[in-house]
């Protein structure tokens, strides 16, 4: 294992330590809730991430299959016992890989279209699954919303499940992408990003090392999702299908810093809890939506390429700054002689 | 010698121009093949339509002996027809080596190995070396020279294993010292058995290099033989200086 290998980890290590002591230390339902918030637009962002921070592909859609992982959670309690308390979180993955696996034949549609396309013809995907939650009466009751079981979890610590199901589901995503990142799979990404018809031409399979990297984010989004109806017990298509939910996963995907590793993670970090914030301050009225994006410009303007990009050039720098300085002498001597 | 790329009747229309019009020629296994011809005579529509970059309206492709039904790059490259661009095309964000080993074909088992695995990266550099890149290998491939690029852009195909490379203008906005460096690797690699077809408006280059030398005007094939004889060739003249 490498000297960098090792310290990722550890950095890993410490977060996830961290995250899972929150809930235990800070108990008061209102900072738990906000935890959960947080930890699903990380979550969210890193899915986002996975893919279209890694092969430019920007999605718009994916809270489509926010929507449908929460809807397809409702509709397995309406119709099968999948039990109640923990029992739910371990039918998750399976409703990720059931909207992952539905989800294929679009992409594979959709992905013949580049850019700016790719990127409204995934949009109206967000607002055809909303009208069929809205439309599909026998399924989803549309417009009256969906009641799913309330768990019988204890009041004083209601939200801590929901809050480790969240963590969980962001630690497999930052865990795919590191893999991922390591991996072949990880630099056929970057090629596809850089330039598809090139890759193309030196016979990189680039169809379905986009389809991977789809179906990956597909099946963690749905599994938020899915925690998320069985947190709040009620889904009704607007909520569900929201499209501010997708315009946050990618804001914070941009502002932490778009195809880093952790960049997600920290855009969603700084962004919730402000916007959580603003929301309490400025009472119900859409006013939290003008200081939510003002964050967002004076994150942008003090730091234009993301957060932990921008950090990263500043530190690269003093690096480089500190080293010139420090060897100066040294050629001078060189020059002297 | 039998021809690795047979080309019959190639045809693209752009609406009413066209562009390619039944052109037909043959690139002998094992030759430094030449496609020369005045601008817009479509040369690089004909690279296009081989590398399956575009779809043609008429015509067949076969390669080492098989009929190309539907020519895809993916697929061509996988089975060694590999190209590069004329405007250098490279991963500008990935360093060198990285660009070198993305170029290596995988079968798909592989696609969650080690990103770049140790032979992987000392073939990579190996190959750098010959191209006089290797010092470089860490860097970022956007800090390289437009000819630097062109190098590395030659160098990753090489990494696929290719046995024809087709080769748009590698010489195009490059230095004289560099020309003289690809020149030398293009004879190097066809000394080695490797097949080449190139488009280049560098007439020395090709005379001096190149044999047997197609050209193409109007999308047709005007003349394909030894450079000598082409070079004769009253309506090559007519169609480069004559207009």
């Amino acid at each position: 294992m490498t000297r960098a290998t090792g310290f990722g980890l550890a950095r890993g290590a410490a977060f996830a330590g961290a995250a899972v002591a929150f809930p235990f230390v800070f108990t008061p339902a209102w900072i738990v809730n906000i935890g959960v918030l947080t930890l699903m637009y990380a979550a969210l962002a890193t899915a986002w991430n996975l893919f279209s921070g890694y092969t430019g592909y920007i999605t718009l859609g994916q809270a489509a299959f926010f929507g449908l992982g929460a809807y397809t959670l409702g509709i397995t309690f309406e119709h099968v016992g999948i039990g109640s308390g923990y029992n739910p979180f371990y039918a998750l993955p399976l409703v990720g890989a059931g909207v992952a696996l539905a989800s294929l034949p679009v992409a594979w549609i959709a992905l013949r279209t580049r850019q700016m396309t790719f990127a409204i013809v995934t949009l109206t995907l967000l607002f055809i699954v909303q009208q069929l939650a809205f439309n599909l009466h026998s399924l989803t009751k549309g417009s009256t919303g969906l009641m799913l079981p309330t768990p019988r979890f204890p009041i004083d610590s209601y939200d801590r499940p929901f809050y480790l199901a969240m963590l969980a589901i962001l630690l497999v995503a930052l865990g795919l992408c590191w893999l991922i990142m390591r991996s072949k799979l990880g630099l056929t990404l970057l090629a596809i990003r850089e330039d598809e018809e090139k890759a193309r031409g030196l016979g990189i399979r680039v169809t379905s090392a986009k389809l991977v990297a789809w179906s990956l984010m597909v099946w963690l989004s749905a599994m938020v999702g899915g925690v998320w109806a069985y947190y709040l017990t009620f889904i009704y298509p607007e909520s569900s299908v929201d499209p501010l939910v997708m315009i946050g996963a990618v804001l914070m995907t941009f502002l932490g810093g778009r195809g880093t590793l952790w960049g997600p993670a920290v855009g969603a970090l700084v962004l919730v809890p402000a916007q959580q914030y603003m929301i309490t301050r400025l009472g119900a009225s859409e006013f939290y939506l003008v200081g939510y994006s003002a964050v967002f410009m004076v994150v942008l303007l003090l730091l234009p390429r993301g957060i932990l990009p921008s950090l990263r050039d500043a530190l690269d720098s003093w690096r480089e700054r500190r080293r010139t300085h420090g060897s100066k002498p040294v050629v001078h001597g060189e020059v002297r002689a | 010698m039998s021809a690795l790329l047979e080309v019959e009747g190639l045809t693209k229309r752009f609406g009413g121009v066209t562009a390619v019009s039944d052109c037909s020629f043959g690139v002998p296994e094992g030759s430094l093949t030449a496609l020369v011809g005045p601008n817009g005579s479509g040369k690089t529509t004909a690279f296009n339509l081989i590398t399956g970059y575009m779809r043609a309206d008429a015509g067949a492709i076969a390669f080492a002996g098989a009929r190309v039904r539907r020519p895809d790059p993916v697929t061509l490259a996988r089975r060694g027809l590999s190209r590069t661009f004329q405007q250098a095309r490279i991963f500008p964000d990935l360093t060198l080596v990285e660009n070198m080993v993305a170029a290596i074909q995988q079968p798909w088992y592989a696609a969650f190995r080690r990103s770049i695995r140790t032979p992987e990266r000392e073939r990579a550099l190996g190959l750098l070396d010959e191209f006089g890149l290797a010092r470089l290998a860490g860097d970022r491939a956007r800090t390289l020279s437009y000819g630097q690029k062109k190098l590395l852009e030659f160098a990753t195909v090489l990494m696929g294993e290719p046995r024809l490379v087709l080769l748009d203008e590698p010489t195009a906005g490059v230095n004289p010292v560099l020309v003289e460096q690809i020149e030398q690797r293009v004879r190097e690699l066809n000394a080695r058995g490797l097949t080449f077809l190139l488009v280049e408006h560098n007439m020395n280059l090709v005379m001096r290099l190149c044999d047997p030398v197609v050209v193409l005007d109007h999308g047709t094939k005007l003349a394909e033989g030894p450079p000598s004889l082409v070079r004769d060739d009253p309506r090559v003249l007519d169609a480069y200086l004559g207009g």
